[in-house]
């Protein structure tokens, strides 16, 4: 029987029937992608990364500590990609030889089975470990398609795809000419402008009904709270479709109504049946991320304040909307996203002078794809973390107050 | 027991519940009342458009009426009564290019009858033309329209009239219902052209030209009755008017249609309206699951002009599959993150959250330039030497290309409920399954996944009442063959500009999403549906 080395409480694998053919076959995976790139042929590059491979693990496991060991991989490879390929060269082989280094450690050190119990078998540690492959390759293809299109935003041709002088990341390859349109072009800011009216003006009906309505719903004795719940949280479950459908109906009269009687102008009507139907929509966000803050509310501390005093509006005021206020603040930027990305019910209810930036999306998209699109795409993409950031930071504060343990 | 104030006890706790739910109704009033207008009012208006048919008996009234007499089954054009009043709708209609919106209702049913109607809206002014010719040159007063509204209008009408002249472009024409009794066709044939330019508004019934209609209408009623001998100087008139009837050319209503277009002499046309002249029909559904309506009630169309049934099969089977790659995706996600230290768990939903907070555009149009014939997937692939340069892949513009987006899509709205499930199963569960002895696979299925199930219930439910309905994704990556019925729905709003069926299309899909819906309450319950972790 062999013996059998260990590291910590995990047994050191063998090196010649284990780590160095591993990283031997990962090596000659890059090696089929660099052959394919520099046109040497798939099958002398899958040997010479596979020879390569073979060589870092041994020379790794034997001769070099951790930190030097990455290091040096990182920087051989570096070059060697720096002299094949150019800068793009550099870049790939900077990443090929960072992943080469970890992975060759990865295995030599029994990393990959830290997290399983010690006596678990082969075919154990090689399915967890394939199972975070298959994770990590989900989650790949939940941003990848997000990410992509950063910098094929900034291509100085109006192709949609990565160009040579790109790849090469040749500076002429880039050009912020695409942004520079979408802040020239009025057919991109007069819909930006007109999302910047409608969505703040949605939101702002959405949230102060909405939260009226979550605090009476919060209530303990609420006649029909099912039915009543069901009838506010409808317009997120209905299709859009077919709420748009209803409203084009609906909403087509009530404009010419709203025309007739009060004697407003077109576009203004427009505006309104616009904001009204978002607003519409945004109002199940809002119901429910209220609902849910207002679960953990003390109702003590409404009586408390009473007791002393204070009228219904004060009570509200100074004593039960601060300790919501995350819960709406996030609902406010549910109905806010709602109606900013809102395209459908915007198409069937809103007039030529109510284009969104949506729609503007939309129409490029379906009829004369344009490349602005992208950078138009990566700004919304920023917007969107900013907004992810705001509710996580809002999310932990609800937390703390609560007196949960912060995660 | 009594309260501090001397009320019993009960009373004064009833009061105070009361007064309590009074007071959280009052809160949630200002919304629901919102929600009612602004969203379920419309859908009630729709669903009510998805059977509502009054535009042919609203556009052709005296036709619909007087047609309950003819049998479809009997092979021929109905009688000369019925294409008197056709007449007399006709000329209403077309003076109101009302007959063009008619003609394009009836031809959602039967291609190519709006031709009919425009061509006819423009002769049937003609008709009874001779008659008014012949009773003019009889006296010059059958020429003015106030010769007939004296004869015709009530009295108070007439009063006011005289009081103030302008009175008579508003006030709404009454007929005197003696002179109903005795001219039955001509009171109605005169009440409706003065109607007519009361409804325009622009100018006097008593000073616009008489339609030939009102010639015919009279001639119809001396015809049948003979002098109606009343007194006075009108009376006079007609009685003149009465002797040369006998001897004037009879005009054959229906051969005059067919001079207008042969079709009005097909039995078909007429069955066609006889069929849509109800107030409700049921046509729209009918159209929308490929039947139509026959003689013999509701039948298949043809192989060749099926498409909904399809579409709806289409739209399910594509739903089922995209809910599908969603679970079979979104749950090894959702297990690793429910596993992982918390600290990492956070990191990775970023991952997750990052594609739901980002706009729907966004991501479509991200896919709609990677999944491209020269974008970024093939160009790989190409590169890589799996697929030749001649050989790329179609990835978009056809299923394929929808699946793949919508799945990417919605995959969050599948990890999140999944995860909050997961998160509630204690590990010790499945530790404790395989200390008694069970592999790795027995205790995953027989203990870990049974639980896991209200969380694959709540975000199957969910990602299928998405994707059921979805518009925007289908119609940029979908093409021809990838495009579902809200699609469908869409065409007809903006460009078919048929409705009626949009809405009975529509109202099927909801039915569905209902149903589904009120699964999704009874298995997770409505009040916990939760956003984002």
């Amino acid at each position: 029987m062999a013996k059998v080395v260990y590291n910590g409480l995990v047994p050191t694998p063998s090196l010649l029937g284990f780590t160095v053919p591993v990283t031997a076959a990962l090596g000659g995976f890059f090696g089929l992608l660099a052959g394919q790139a520099t046109g040497i042929g798939a099958g002398l590059g899958i040997v010479s990364g596979a020879i390569a491979g073979a060589i870092i693990a041994y020379v790794l496991a034997t001769m070099l500590p951790y930190k030097t060991g990455r290091w040096a991989t990182i920087g051989v490879i570096g070059i060697i990609g720096l002299l094949t390929g150019g800068a793009m060269g550099l870049v790939v082989g900077l990443c090929a030889g960072a992943i080469l280094g970890w992975c060759a450690y990865w295995l030599h050190l029994g990393k990959y089975r830290r997290s399983l119990p010690p006596y678990a078998t082969t075919g154990q540690v090689l399915w967890h470990n394939t199972f975070k492959f298959i994770c990590g390759a989900i989650l790949f293809f939940l941003v990848a398609p997000i990410v992509t299109i950063i910098p094929l935003s900034f291509n100085a041709q109006d192709f949609f795809t990565f160009t040579p002088e790109m790849l090469s990341l040749d500076p002429a390859g880039y050009s912020l000419k695409h942004y520079q349109d979408f802040f020239t072009n009025q057919d991109w800011l007069r819909p930006m402008k007109n999302s910047l009216i409608i969505a703040p003006f949605a939101t702002i009906i959405s949230v102060t009904l909405g939260t009226l309505a979550a605090i009476g719903l919060s209530q303990s004795h609420v006649p029909f709270r099912r039915a009543i719940m069901a009838i506010l949280i409808s317009p997120m479950i209905v299709p859009l479709i077919i709420s748009a459908t209803g409203m084009f109906f609906f909403y087509s009269q009530m404009g010419l109504w709203m025309e007739d009687t009060f004697g407003i102008s077109k576009s203004l009507s427009g505006y309104i049946k616009v904001i009204l139907a978002h607003a519409a929509l945004g109002i199940p966000f809002v119901i429910i991320t209220v609902t849910a803050t207002l679960v953990g509310f003390d109702n003590s501390l409404t009586r408390a304040a009473a007791n002393m005093g204070a009228t219904p509006t004060v009570t509200f005021f100074r004593v039960q909307m601060p300790l919501i206020l995350p819960g709406v603040i996030s609902g406010a930027l549910f109905a806010f996203i709602t109606s900013f990305d809102e395209v459908v019910v915007v198409l069937f209810v809103g007039a030529a002078a109510q284009k969104t930036l949506p729609w503007q999306m939309f129409t490029g998209l379906r009829e004369q794809i344009s490349p602005t699109i992208l950078a138009v795409a990566t700004i919304l993409v920023c917007v969107s973390i900013m907004l992810l950031a705001t509710l996580e930071i809002l999310r932990r504060r609800s937390e703390r107050l609560r007196g949960m343990s912060p995660t | 027991m009594v309260a501090a104030d001397g009320r019993p006890l009960k009373a004064s706790l009833n009061r105070a519940l009361r007064r309590q739910k009074m007071r959280s109704l009052m809160l949630i009033a200002p919304l629901l009342l919102f929600i009612m207008i602004t969203f379920i009012v419309p859908i009630g208006q729709m669903l009510f458009r998805s059977v509502e048919n009054t535009i042919v008996s609203d556009t052709l009234p005296r036709t619909t009426a007087s047609l309950g007499d003819w049998s479809v089954k009997s092979g021929e054009a109905p009688s000369e009564d019925v294409f008197y009043a056709l007449t007399q709708d006709m000329v209403v209609a077309a003076e109101g290019k009302n007959h063009t919106r008619l003609g394009s209702r009836l031809n959602y049913e039967a291609p190519g009858i709006s031709s009919l109607f425009r061509k006819s809206g423009r002769g049937v002014d003609k008709i009874g033309g001779d008659y008014g010719d012949a009773f003019v040159a009889l006296d010059p007063a059958f020429k003015d329209s106030t010769t007939f509204a004296d004869l015709i209008a009530s009295p108070a009408w007439l009063e006011a009239v005289a009081e103030d002249p302008e009175d008579a472009k508003t006030r709404y024409f009454r007929v005197n219902p003696d002179i109903a009794e005795i001219l039955p066709y001509t009171s109605d044939a005169y009440a409706a052209f003065a109607r007519f330019y009361q409804d325009e508004g622009k100018k006097s019934p008593l000073k616009a030209k008489l339609w030939n209609t009102v010639y015919l209408a009279l001639y119809q009623d001396l015809s049948r009755n003979g002098d109606p001998a009343l007194e006075g100087d009108i009376g006079a008139k007609l009685t003149a008017a009465a002797a040369i009837v006998p001897d004037l050319e009879v005009e054959v209503l229906s051969e005059a249609f067919r001079k207008i277009d042969k079709d009005w002499l097909d039995p078909q046309v007429w069955t066609l309206m006889k069929r849509y002249s109800p107030k409700i029909t049921n046509g729209y559904f009918l159209n929308s699951i490929d039947m139509q309506k026959t003689v013999d009630g509701p039948a298949w169309r043809d192989e060749d002009q099926q498409i909904y049934l399809t579409l709806f099969w289409r739209t399910l089977l594509m739903s089922v599959t995209i809910t599908a790659s969603c679970i079979l995706l979104g749950y090894p996600v959702a297990w690793l993150l429910a596993n992982l230290q918390a600290r990492t768990a956070n990191l990775l939903m970023i991952f997750v959250l990052l594609p739901f907070w980002t706009s729907l555009l966004v991501r479509t149009s991200a896919w709609k330039i990677l999944l491209q014939q020269q974008g970024v997937i093939n160009d790989i692939l190409v590169w890589l030497g799996i697929v030749s340069d001649g050989g790329r892949l179609a990835l978009i513009n056809n299923a394929t290309g929808t699946i793949i987006a919508m799945t990417h899509i919605l995959l969050p709205f599948m990890i999140l409920p999944l995860y909050s499930v997961m998160k509630t199963i204690p590990p010790a569960y499945l530790r404790a399954a395989k200390s008694l002895g069970a592999t790795d696979w027995t205790a995953f299925w027989r203990v870990y996944f049974p639980q896991s199930v209200p969380g694959i219930g709540a975000g199957s439910i969910l990602v299928f009442i998405l994707s059921i309905g979805y518009y925007i994704t289908p119609e940029i990556v979908g093409g021809t063959k990838g495009v579902f019925i809200s699609n469908r729905i869409a065409y007809h709003i903006s460009s078919s500009l048929n409705w009626g069926l949009a809405a009975a299309l529509g109202t099927i899909l909801l039915a569905v999403v209902m149903l589904l819906y009120w699964a999704y309450d009874r298995i997770v319950g409505i009040d916990n549906v939760k956003l984002g972790g």
